[in-house]
């Protein structure tokens, strides 16, 4: 039966896995992500799920151990957070070029350092590169429907790759909201059966997976794994329409809020996006033409379609809840504006580093920035195109 | 239909490459030359050689066939050239030659 029901992010992923009922997940507790791996572990103590959790001793472990599990024939999971990810790293890239379609539970929090326990994308952002699909949430409802989507996604055999489903540390992970749990059945009938064509416990088969590839076939095995990618826009579309008709909630690469005659835009991801709405909605009141661009798919990065959302805009911030260090911006920033160019958008576009280590962002401050991109469109970009939101000095 | 290892060379095109480099059929180690990695080449002297069979088991490239109880000759598509079977042999049978 589909009920309502108030819950953190972290439950709400809970329920999920409890729904999808994986075969093998190991995980190594780490802030904010640790509840996840626990409510896990209540549920197999309660005989709810058969799921064979495997306790490691470091994140580097759980992903080693996933990758076997995936490897083995079994839809595997993990949660994971900030330097836990990090540890991670090189079993990542393994996990992407091998194509084992693991699903990852990643709670945004800043890499250390300084040392701190807050949201901020450093983790993931970090990870982009890796080859894995990126999925983020505003809110605690889109982390549950993220996830009852993300093996459909990526277990497709024209797919193919690992997964991860994002959240905001602490204020979607541990924050409480009413939020629809679909019916158990339903969500069982929706996931579906793992049934991989090729896997190492595969009877009458001998397979040899990640084999050493030099350069002769280095290049080719990469553009093949791109394709993987590739293939993944069209796959997050047509799960999103089989979801829409099983719950009636409606999923995109982003969400376009208010952006269709907005003069001025900004672009955003995760939990802020629920204040640059309130935002938006003060402004509008006042006939001031603000809009909101809200990144749900970071990987593949859709800057064809997300250009094209932007084109009317007269100005556009993209806000980058990470330093990427370059000088010159965040990783939002960059790729998109990017596209923007290769779209040949005319839009004024400045990118704003926000909400680093779990600082607030208010209604006020985003105001602020509808009111620069309103003096920009005005007068053009007169300081620079790269800031801090509420920087002190 | 993926594509058996010995089909895959450098001319194979990206699409033809299998999932992951992955392969679905054993002992393909077999079939793919490791011996062109040599520098030196040991050098076997069927005279000197008593067929002891010490060489064998230290070899770890298995590079030493054995018919009929007796060592043949060093096989050069996987052998890398490492000498442990000169160190290995009492009866200075086997030596290294520069190259391959």
């Amino acid at each position: 039966m589909r009920i309502k029901n108030r819950m953190s992010g972290n439950e709400a992923l809970g329920q999920a896995i409890r729904q999808i009922n994986p075969d093998v997940m190991p995980a190594f507790p780490i802030t904010p992500s640790t509840e996840i791996p626990q409510f896990v572990s209540n549920m197999i103590a309660n005989g709810e799920v058969t799921t064979h959790f495997i306790p490691v001793e470091s994140e580097h472990s759980a992903m080693s151990a996933a990758l076997g599990s995936e490897a083995a024939g079994c839809r595997t999971m993990t949660a994971t957070s900030s330097c836990g990810l990090a540890l991670m790293w090189e079993e990542l890239y393994v996990a992407a070029s091998s194509r084992l379609p693991i699903a990852m539970c990643v709670v945004n929090r800043g890499l250390t350092g300084p040392l701190n326990i807050n949201a901020e994308h450093s983790d993931s952002m970090g990870a982009r590169d890796s080859g894995w699909i990126q999925i983020y949430a505003e809110n605690n409802q889109e982390v549950y429907d993220n996830m009852l989507q993300a093996h459909r996604i990526c277990e497709h055999e024209s797919v193919r790759l690992p997964i991860m489903i994002c959240q905001d540390g602490f204020i979607t992970s541990h924050a409480v909201q009413n939020i629809v749990l679909e019916d158990d059945a339903d969500v069982k009938a929706f996931v579906g059966e793992y049934k991989p064509e090729h896997y190492l416990l595969k009877a009458n088969e001998t397979m040899a997976l990640g084999p050493y590839a030099n350069s002769p076939y280095c290049m080719e095995a990469k553009r093949a794994q791109a394709e993987g990618m590739i293939q993944a826009k069209k796959v997050i579309l047509d799960v999103a329409k089989d979801f829409e008709k099983m719950t009636g909630r409606k999923y995109g690469f982003f969400e376009e809020y208010k952006l269709a005659d907005a003069d001025y835009a900004v672009v955003a991801i995760g939990s802020a996006a629920g204040t640059m709405k309130d935002a938006i909605d003060k402004l509008r009141e006042k006939g001031v033409k603000a809009g909101l661009l809200k990144v749900r798919v970071f990987r593949p990065f859709p800057g064809e379609e997300m250009a094209k959302a932007l084109e009317n805009c007269k100005a556009v911030a993209v806000m980058d809840r990470c330093e990427s260090y370059s000088t010159q911006g965040g990783p939002l920033g960059a790729e998109l504006m990017s596209a923007m160019y290769r779209n040949k958008n005319k839009a004024e576009a400045i990118n704003i580093v926000y909400g680093l280590s779990g600082r607030d962002v208010t209604v006020s401050d985003v105001e602020g920035v509808f009111e620069r991109l309103a003096d920009i469109a005005k007068n053009g970009v007169k300081d620079k195109q790269y800031t801090y939101l509420g920087l002190r000095g | 239909m993926a594509l058996k290892a010995s089909q895959i060379n450098d001319e194979t095109k990206w699409q033809d490459l299998t999932e992951g480099l992955q392969i679905y059929e054993p002992a393909t180690s077999k079939t793919f030359e490791t011996g062109e990695w040599r520098t030196q080449t040991p050098v076997f002297d069927e005279e000197k050689c008593k067929q002891c069979l010490l060489c064998v088991p230290y070899c770890p490239d298995s590079c030493i066939p054995v018919v009929d109880g007796k060592r043949r000759a060093f096989d050069l598509m996987h052998c890398k050239g490492c000498g442990i079977c000169v160190k290995a042999c009492p009866f200075d049978a086997i030596s290294m030659k520069p190259g391959k």
